[in-house]
């Protein structure tokens, strides 16, 4: 590839997902990194219990968006090769996992203020 | 507060969109103020490569004339044919219209060449139009001679056992098809490639590679038999590339046939008939994936701008393989299947020599000598399973210029490099044609 720029980067999540499914996705990202960030205001720093607990989630969400990259790109798990393949799925599954700490932990916090 | 809390949060998400937004628009590289011309360009063939060439000549011309002429209303993105032939993607999935594509300050002529003087400087388009230019692109990419293989009926595509990936979307689909059936029972499979220069030398292969794969998954690969018969005594020009596909060949059964060419089928017997250094011979078959010769489109052959000594009967324009300006009529440059060079009738090589030729016309235009110059790139994304591939690119001297290297391995099969073919790739082809990457 001669040249690989951001405008180049967004046309391609825009062909994978769709231009519709691509700009909620990130507009879910945005979101929740928002609401992560306001429970920390909120609580005033973070709360290592709720964390701990909220980290339970992250293998549940690394293998979903692992599973969710192979099923829009017609692979398989069998399909990892080299190690740049490995790199690209522990990628993957770091994002997801992060993601749904985050959200769980954003959830807890809201749980959190209507029961105080 | 809550609500108050969301606002916040949904005019930042505005503000990224937009951001966004406004980068999806940038142009690739930074652009310098437009060049003042009059001058009348023409550029024949709005595909890939006229397209491509259309945007960025708009882009940097500012009062040129610039007029493109190609008769086709549909525009296909090639690439997309062995998806489509593998049953990934609908025959949709590669059409689009060519309107679409182009500029508005470019003038489309919906109808084909009928004659180009270059020595008049003038292109008549079938109506009778004539075009006077300055500058003439050549981008009319290639013709696909199906006549020369005898008892070949483009009906007959999709039945039969009968294969055309090459042929276009619909005919990609009924490969499918066809392939489907083959794979379901099981039998022999025959693949070719032309004794001609050919467009992406490694679809054939890819193909192979694909067939193979859904006879595993249907569990019929150990009843059937692969047979690859190649023009020559290779699979791949660049060396190295070849003996991987050796190996891989070997690995996977596939049987290779060396020195045939397809000479005729008969779908009712369905059997191949080769030319082969020690006369005809037939091969019989229950699928084959059939790819004609492949020639300069006659409007090109006709006009006295092709090689004389090199590739008679294909006619590819004299062109210098770095510059891509022709030998004989300094004003005419050719991008694309058309160029007569040793390598680079893919997407990838348009492009790379679409800015090229950019920067050979706008620097004639401003009086200066142009710099740039085409190496020969090529990619392939070599695939050989659904779900692994080998992004082999590759120049004039047979070197592997890998994008990344150190990080994607030419010659490893990877999924990384899977991704990239099925997903990044389209996306990359539109955004070269709108003159952006």
């Amino acid at each position: 590839m001669k040249e690989l720029t951001v405008a180049t980067l967004i046309a391609v999540f825009e062909e994978i997902l769709g231009r519709v499914t691509f700009w909620a996705l990130v507009a879910l990202a945005a979101v929740i990194t928002v609401l992560f960030l306001m429970t920390l205001i909120r609580e005033r720093g973070l709360l290592s219990r709720s964390f701990l607990r909220s980290q339970m989630w992250f293998p549940l969400g690394a293998v979903a968006m692992v599973w969710f990259v192979m099923r829009v790109t017609n692979s398989r798990l069998a399909d990892i090769g080299g190690p740049i393949d490995w790199f690209m799925l522990l990628g993957l599954g770091i994002w997801g996992g992060v993601g749904a700490v985050m959200w769980a932990y954003v959830i807890g916090g809201a749980i959190r203020r209507r029961t105080v | 507060m809550t609500g108050h809390h969301l606002e916040i949060g949904r005019r930042q998400l505005l503000g990224l969109a937009a951001a966004g937004g406004v980068a999806a628009l940038l142009p690739a590289g930074g652009n310098a103020a437009p060049v003042r011309t009059n001058a009348r360009i023409v550029i024949l063939g709005a595909g890939a490569a006229g397209a491509a060439m259309a945007n960025r000549l708009a882009a940097r011309l500012d009062g040129a004339s610039i007029t493109i002429v190609d008769g086709r209303r549909e525009h296909w993105y090639q690439p997309g044919f062995t998806l489509i032939a593998a049953g990934l993607k609908p025959a949709g999935y590669s059409v689009s219209t060519t309107g679409q594509w182009l500029p508005r300050p470019v003038r489309l002529i919906q109808e084909y060449a009928a004659a180009i003087d270059p020595v008049a400087q003038r292109v008549t388009t079938e109506s009778g139009e004539a075009l006077d230019y300055d500058y003439l692109i050549l981008a009319t990419g290639l013709s696909l001679d199906w006549a020369a293989i005898q008892g070949f009926d483009m009906n007959m595509v999709g039945q039969s056992g009968l294969g055309a990936v090459y042929a276009g979307p619909q005919q990609a689909e009924a490969t499918w098809r066809a392939m489907d059936a083959f794979t379901r029972k099981g039998g022999a499979a025959l693949f070719c490639r032309p004794a001609t220069e050919m467009k992406c030398a490694g679809a054939p292969l890819k193909y192979t590679f694909i067939t193979d794969d859904r006879a595993r998954s249907h569990g019929t690969r150990a009843d059937s038999q692969f047979v690859y018969a190649s023009n020559n005594d290779a699979l791949f020009s660049v060396p190295v590339v070849n003996e991987k596909v050796k190996l891989l060949y070997r690995d996977r059964g596939v049987d290779v046939r060396w020195n045939h060419v397809l000479k005729a089928v008969d779908p009712a017997a369905r059997q191949a008939v080769f030319d082969t250094p020690e006369g005809e011979r037939s091969l019989d078959y229950d699928f084959i994936n059939v790819i004609p010769p492949q020639r300069a489109p006659a409007v090109v052959r006709e006009a006295g701008l092709s090689w004389a000594d090199k590739w008679v009967d294909q006619g590819w324009i004299e062109v210098d393989q770095a510059t891509l300006r022709h030998l004989r009529f300094p004003n005419v440059f050719g991008i694309g299947d058309i160029n007569g060079v040793p390598k680079g009738k893919t997407a990838a090589s348009v492009k790379w020599q679409v800015p090229v030729v950019e920067d050979h016309l706008v620097a004639e235009l401003q009086g200066r000598q142009g710099t740039a110059s085409y190496n020969g790139y090529t990619s392939c994304p070599l695939i050989t399973r659904i779900g692994r591939a080998m992004l082999v690119e590759f120049d004039y001297e047979n070197n592997l210029v890998p994008s990344f290297p150190g990080v994607i391995a030419p010659l490893e099969e990877l999924w990384v490099s899977w991704l990239m073919k099925e997903i990044a790739l389209k996306p990359t082809y539109n955004a070269m044609l709108r003159g952006r990457a």
